[in-house]
């Protein structure tokens, strides 16, 4: 399927004008502004089910700033704080504002994933251009930013720019202004019930069933993977017969060597742990910026769910099974991109 | 057979009221009795249509003789679970939510002519918290049960309408599980605090999901199960969701964060100055979200709520005073951008989270607020402009508070249609004090 625009007409018919974007390089430089369809902001593309579609492509502002220049780019961005001033945005059901992710979130993320960590994305043809997927990643680097830089990966690399819907932990939604972000950008707590809504509403769900064992391991034990929770992804991709996509991150390790863990601060503060490395807390905020370690993202070969009989999800052996399956997959995958990589810092 | 015979408590609010008049008018019903322990302000009278009215508090046994009378088929609950603001108003409403639903129910037990219940409840019996799920559904168990308040109030109605389930399982009962409930011309803590202006006290570093349901719709799911067959607990909110934030901003103010512990005392300095009030809790509580899972509603129950959560929140802002207008917003953009010399992006009128357009009527929903004020004027024949003069019956009419004190705002003892069950209001009054 090499056309874009075939599949997102069912639904953006009530969404107003049917935008389509390959036509809107033809008017650069005839106008300043054009009024093509493809002024329709990003918000506008909500459709009638509330979660995007997506199978139809997100207009690239990177794109259209590049077209028209920085005019192009204030004038749009006089436009996202009149959207904000009155409340002329949408968001879905779980709290995504691809309007606000976009705008905001997006933007310096993308200079962390091209600039500082030089990210290759792998098999990126693996990951489905519709329906739901769930996809599973190792999990490492003392804060959660490998989560964030595979959903930046789907969403800048994928040919059809999908969103990626991942879940976190109660924690992440408990803390004061990144709980909302959070929701804002997409993601929702990891609990079987909102991974299989998203999942069989058709949406990308990344999951990291290591959880905080994973991102606050020590550095010593890097690349080794941990305990996979209980398997509640699996029985999540069973229910709704939603194809499981190993994902192996390589690193993420390296941003914040994790040295020693001050276990009491850890337990007054609430944290699962208090991370030192070697720059935090001993260079105060300095040592919050991460190091710039050359990145991996391998996007493996679908594993599919639906050969399986209708009860699957409930035998605990077929989960068993396919946990295992998955773990072994990723960690394989991690040893030979480490190979690849060679040094973890120059690449 | 001939029709049902309908009792509606709780008619001297929006709810009550216009679903008893709806019920009235409904061919499938024969006679319609509104109940309430204070009389019904003359705008609530005139909601009643041709539905007769008895002065009667359910909290007093007499409302076992009103239904026997009267050979009541069906009762409807619709009284339940109001929000008020203060303390004070809480324990009042405590006392006339779960006690008067436990007389209601005792009196439904001893009726023979009992066929249908109907109570309405509240979505706040889910609780809300950062470990719940995104969206719930009737099955959802609630990890935050709230330990007092109204999502109290409504999990020991709930508890008390299963045990006369149990009891009488010949009786069709229905429990709606509303989200809030807003519209033009219903008064909840809700919309008094949307209506606080220019600045909306909101929780430093929360913003979370909103979702509503439009008064019309609340009353369209009350006469719907009326007279309808569905049986069991259902969850009704307008379809999709907006975020606390946004809400404040289409209502044309702005949010002001504030940590949650200095809510009191803003409350507090809010109150003495005379700038309108709020409930810290309320706030607290608005800063988790909730969303409901209606396909129940849709494909069991039958019903399809014609206001999306949007459509209705912008329903109900239509009858505020904006402070900052999207007009003026939009020309401070123009000129801003005039300013530095760009061209400003065109303000394009896509549907807002307007879920399932297609059924609510057919064609996608423009977001202009001004589409909302026409569509409103079929479901609610009531003055959508100039809401200040509009406002204090209407307060009244709906003040969680009212029921308990019927002699506050209609001055004299009056009389009643049949039977005196009013010296219970000033003696229980004094009681609580």
């Amino acid at each position: 399927m090499g056309s874009t625009d075939t599949p997102g007409g069912r639904r953006a018919a009530s969404a107003g004008p049917v935008p389509s974007p390959p036509t809107a390089g033809g008017t650069v430089g005839l106008e300043p502004a054009p009024e093509t369809p493809d002024d329709q902001p990003v918000h506008a593309a909500i459709p009638a089910s509330g979660i995007r579609p997506y199978d139809q492509p997100m207009p690239d502002i990177r794109q259209n700033a590049a077209e028209a220049g920085w005019r192009r780019g204030l004038a749009g961005g006089l436009a996202f704080l009149r959207r904000r001033m009155t409340g002329d945005y949408a968001v879905d059901d779980f709290g995504y504002d691809p309007d606000f992710a976009d705008t905001i979130l997006m933007p310096p993320l993308r200079v962390l994933y091209e600039k500082w960590f030089r990210i290759d994305t792998v098999g990126m043809d693996n990951v489905p251009d519709t329906g739901g997927a769930l996809l599973v990643a190792n999990h490492s680097g003392t804060i959660a930013l490998d989560a964030v830089m595979t959903a930046v990966a789907v969403r800048d690399h994928h040919p059809l720019k999908r969103p990626l819907r991942m879940l976190g932990a109660d924690l992440v939604f408990d803390t004061p202004f990144l709980g909302p972000l959070s929701r804002k950008a997409g993601n929702t707590l990891a609990c079987n019930p909102d991974a299989e809504r998203l999942l069989s509403c058709g949406e990308l769900v990344a999951v990291y069933p290591e959880g905080f064992k994973g991102v606050g391991k020590p550095y010593s034990q890097r690349y080794k993977l941990q305990r996979f929770g209980r398997g509640g992804f699996v029985t999540a991709a069973l229910r709704t017969r939603a194809p499981i996509i190993p994902v192996s991150i390589v690193g993420a390790e390296e941003i914040y060597p994790l040295i020693g863990n001050i276990k009491p601060l850890a337990r007054a503060l609430g944290f699962p742990y208090f991370p030192l490395t070697p720059t935090f807390p001993l260079l105060g905020l300095l040592g919050a910026i991460p190091l710039p370690s050359k990145w991996i993202i391998e996007f493996g070969e679908p594993i599919p769910t639906d050969g399986y009989p209708d009860n699957a999800a409930d035998d605990p052996m077929v989960v068993f099974n396919l946990t295992d399956r998955v773990r072994e997959t990723i960690q394989q995958t991690l040893y030979r991109l480490l190979l690849r990589r060679g040094h973890p810092y120059l690449g | 057979m001939a029709g049902l015979v309908i009792l509606v408590t709780g008619v001297t609010r929006f709810i009550g009221s216009e679903l008893a008049g709806r019920l009235a008018g409904n061919p499938a019903v024969d006679r319609v009795i509104g109940v309430d322990a204070a009389l019904p302000e003359p705008a609530a009278r005139a909601r009643m249509g041709d539905a007769d009215f008895a002065r009667v508090d359910i909290r007093n046994p007499l409302i076992a003789r009103v239904i026997e009378a009267a050979g009541v088929d069906t009762v409807v609950h619709a009284s339940a679970s109001a929000t008020p603001a203060s303390s004070a108003a809480r324990s009042m409403a405590k006392e006339m939510n779960v006690l008067g639903t436990m007389q209601l129910l005792a009196a439904c037990q001893r009726s023979d002519s009992l066929r249908h219940l109907i109570v309405r409840s509240t979505a706040a019996v889910y609780g809300a918290s950062s470990r719940d799920p995104a969206i719930f559904t009737e099955e959802t168990p609630a990890r935050s049960v709230p330990a007092s308040g109204p999502g109290r109030d409504a999990i020991d109605i709930e508890a008390y309408v299963r045990g006369f389930g149990r009891r009488r399982p010949d009786v069709r009962i229905a429990v709606p599980r509303f989200a809030d409930i807003v519209g033009p011309t219903v008064v909840t803590p809700l919309t008094r605090y949307f209506g606080i202006a220019p600045f909306v006290p909101v929780v430093l570093g929360r913003d979370a999901r909103l979702q509503l349901v439009h008064e019309s719709d609340a009353v369209g799911v009350m006469e719907h199960l009326a007279v309808g067959d569905f049986a069991g607990t259902v969850n009704v909110a307008g379809d999709g969701a907006l975020m606390l934030a946004q809400a404040i901003h289409r209502a044309g103010r702005l949010p002001l964060s504030v940590p949650a512990f200095s809510l009191g005392g803003l409350s507090r300095a809010m109150r003495t100055l005379r700038l309108g009030g709020f409930s810290p809790s309320q706030v607290v509580l608005l800063s988790t979200g909730r969303v409901l899972d209606t396909s129940r509603l849709r494909e069991r129950a039958g019903y399809m709520p014609r206001f999306t959560t949007v459509e209705a929140f912008d329903d109900f802002a239509a009858t505020l005073r904006p402070v900052l207008a999207g007009e003026s917003v939009r020309q401070v953009e123009v000129r801003i951008a005039g300013a530095l010399g760009v061209r400003p992006e065109p303000v394009v009128t896509g549907p807002t989270a307007s879920r399932r357009v297609v059924t609510t009527g057919g064609v996608a929903h423009p977001s202009g607020r001004a589409a909302q004020a026409t569509e409103s004027a079929g479901g609610v024949a009531t003055t959508t402009v100039g809401g200040c003069a509009d406002d204090p019956p209407a307060a009244d009419s709906d003040r969680p508070g009212a029921d308990p004190d019927p002699d506050a705002g209609t001055g004299g003892r009056p009389r009643l249609v049949g039977i005196t069950g009013d010296a219970a209001g000033p003696v229980r009054r004094r009681r609580t004090r």
